[in-house]
């Protein structure tokens, strides 16, 4: 076989080949696990944040291909984001950094999204000082 | 890089002599079989002697018992929508197995939308029909019996002559999808009383675009497709000539080789799965052992902490193609349905993966999957929230339990708020 054929496309399966960001955080300051209940699959997100920042991301993902494509995407574009900022992060950004997922996949990209909030409603959880400055009312919301 | 096929069940590779065989009847034999002239009579003949063939595979009497279709789907769709319709004065009741093929399962919804009802019968955790529960279903209504000769999924072999035993005592007409045996296992369908049997020569080196049903002539169809009156008016539409013939020269080869594919396999089966459960932890195959009860060419392996797609994905990055029941893997997002029936943990049934083996795969392709595939599942729990919380002893493994935390479901459960199906 001289040509190579790929299920998702060259964004999607690079970043499944080479992921970025896997793995945990020491002493993490917010960590978020969640599963999805349609097909199975269970994402965690770990979070360093430092003066109101994400400082550094880490992700593990029991899932497919796209699954754990989604999860490495997230955390790079979250890491430098405010924790308002990350709050506002939407699986869209996700699905279009990567150049599209196919539309039975987009619930992978909304997992990503979920373990986000997830970790950072456990950041706030265990610093409720830290969200109190934040003009845009309550971060949990999201 | 090496590449090792793996999945004989999606495809076979068409043999060099059967594409041979075929190459005429595109170009220089391309006449319909339905004219009248010189040209339609020739394909005619060929069309004969591919039924002949057909036939022999399957130890019917009369290659006028042999009706030809596209493929197993159609076959499967003729065989329960025909019979259900020709018999319906009888009766409008279906017996199925709970593990049939979707070409079954849903030729069968289908009618249930239209009236008629329909007894799953349920397996055993290795996929064996539940014979006394069989009994049990058949009714007065009762008008087919469908149970496949092995399973496509875990590679359960049916056990056909009890089954055609009951439905003979009935006298209820069985229809027998060998689409997973046919080319791999003996068939003979009078041994079964078999009214009905199906199956397609791509699954034995022949082309795709043809499936076979046998039909007894004692057994009652009508055509769901209308038109012309091709195929004993069973079935209209111009037949496939070319791959008519290929399947047909693929039968006759399948016949001689039988044994000879079947003593090639089975040690790679054995080997395979041997060399898989010695190198990776936390391994589990799906259906009956290697052995009388398991077709020679398939493996059905559940790997635990880990997702089906993922294994899939980085097998074919290393040459390696298989294929998975996982959710992940299906459109609908739901595990295959056959690893629910034998209640397979749906912590197991999302790492699955399934491995179907052929006349040309090696000691040495074994050998590379063995070692890829450790590789593969190393590095795939190191990506997994799940492989970490059970080192730590939140959660437990199912098909080794350790006693420490709580299964995969629950946790599972617990993370996504709701159970998992």
């Amino acid at each position: 076989m001289s040509e190579t054929y790929t299920l998702y496309n060259s964004t999607v399966m690079e970043h499944f080949m080479n992921p970025r960001n896997m793995g945990d955080l020491k002493d993490a300051d917010g960590v978020g696990e969640v599963g999805a209940a349609a097909c199975g699959d269970i994402m965690k997100i770990s979070l360093k944040i430092k003066d109101g920042r994400i400082e550094d991301a880490r992700f593990k993902t029991f899932g497919c291909g796209s699954a754990i494509a989604s999860s490495s995407m997230a955390t790079e574009l979250i890491k430098g984001r405010t924790i308002d900022e990350a709050m506002a992060f939407s699986n869209q950004e996700v699905v279009d950094a990567l150049g599209g997922l196919p539309p039975v996949k987009i619930h992978c990209s909304v997992l990503a999204e979920e373990a986000l909030k997830a970790a950072l409603e456990d950041y706030v959880k265990r610093h409720p000082a830290a969200a109190a400055p934040s003009p845009v009312g309550s971060p949990i919301a999201g | 890089m090496r590449h090792v096929f793996l999945d004989h069940q999606s495809a076979t590779p068409v043999l060099p002599e059967v594409f041979d065989a075929m190459r005429p009847y595109f170009t220089e034999y391309f006449g319909n079989a339905s004219s009248l002239h010189q040209h339609g009579l020739r394909v005619r003949d060929a069309l004969k002697r591919a039924r002949q063939q057909m036939a022999a595979l399957i130890g019917a009497d009369s290659d006028e018992e042999i009706f030809f279709t596209s493929d197993g789907t159609e076959s499967a769709n003729l065989a329960i929508k025909g019979a259900a319709y020709a018999n319906e004065r009888k009766g409008k009741h279906l017996v199925i197995s709970a593990t049939e093929h979707p070409s079954v399962m849903n030729s069968v919804e289908f009618l249930e939308k239209q009236g008629w009802t329909c007894t799953r019968v349920g397996v055993d955790p290795q996929g064996r029909l539940r014979l006394d529960e069989l009994e049990a279903a058949i009714t007065p209504q009762t008008v087919l019996v469908s149970v496949h000769h092995v399973n496509h999924d875990i590679g359960t072999i049916q056990p056909m002559r009890e089954v055609g035993r009951i439905c003979a005592a009935r006298n209820v007409p069985l229809y027998v999808d060998c689409e997973a045996s046919a080319g791999w296992l003996p068939i003979d369908v009078k041994e079964w009383g078999a009214a009905m049997v199906s199956f397609s020569p791509h699954r034995f080196y022949g082309p795709k675009g043809v499936g076979v049903l046998y039909r007894n002539r004692k057994a009652r169809i009508v055509s769901v497709i209308h038109g012309g009156v091709q195929e004993g008016g069973r079935r209209a539409g111009t037949e496939n000539i070319p791959a008519i013939v290929g399947g047909g020269l693929a039968a006759e080869i399948a016949r001689e080789r039988l044994s000879g594919r079947i003593a090639h396999v089975a040690p790679l089966q054995k080997r395979l799965w041997e060399g898989l459960r010695a190198a990776v932890p936390y391994i589990q195959l799906n259906g009956p052992e290697p052995g009388p009860d398991r077709i020679a060419t398939n493996l059905n392996l559940s790997t635990e902490f880990i997702e089906g797609e993922g294994q899939l994905l980085l097998c074919d990055m290393n040459g390696i193609a298989v294929a998975s029941g996982s959710s992940c893997v299906s459109k609908s997002l739901k595990i295959s349905h056959v690893l629910g029936a034998i209640g397979l943990d749906h912590a197991l049934a999302q790492g699955n993966i399934i491995m179907t083996l052929g006349e040309g795969n090696t000691e040495a392709d074994v050998d590379y999957v063995v070692e890829t595939f450790a590789k593969i599942v190393a590095r795939l729990r190191g990506m997994s929230p799940m492989w970490d919380e059970f080192e730590r002893g939140v959660i437990d493994s199912v098909i080794a339990p350790t006693g420490r935390g709580k299964s995969f479901s629950q946790h599972a459960a617990d993370v996504s708020g709701k159970p998992v199906h």
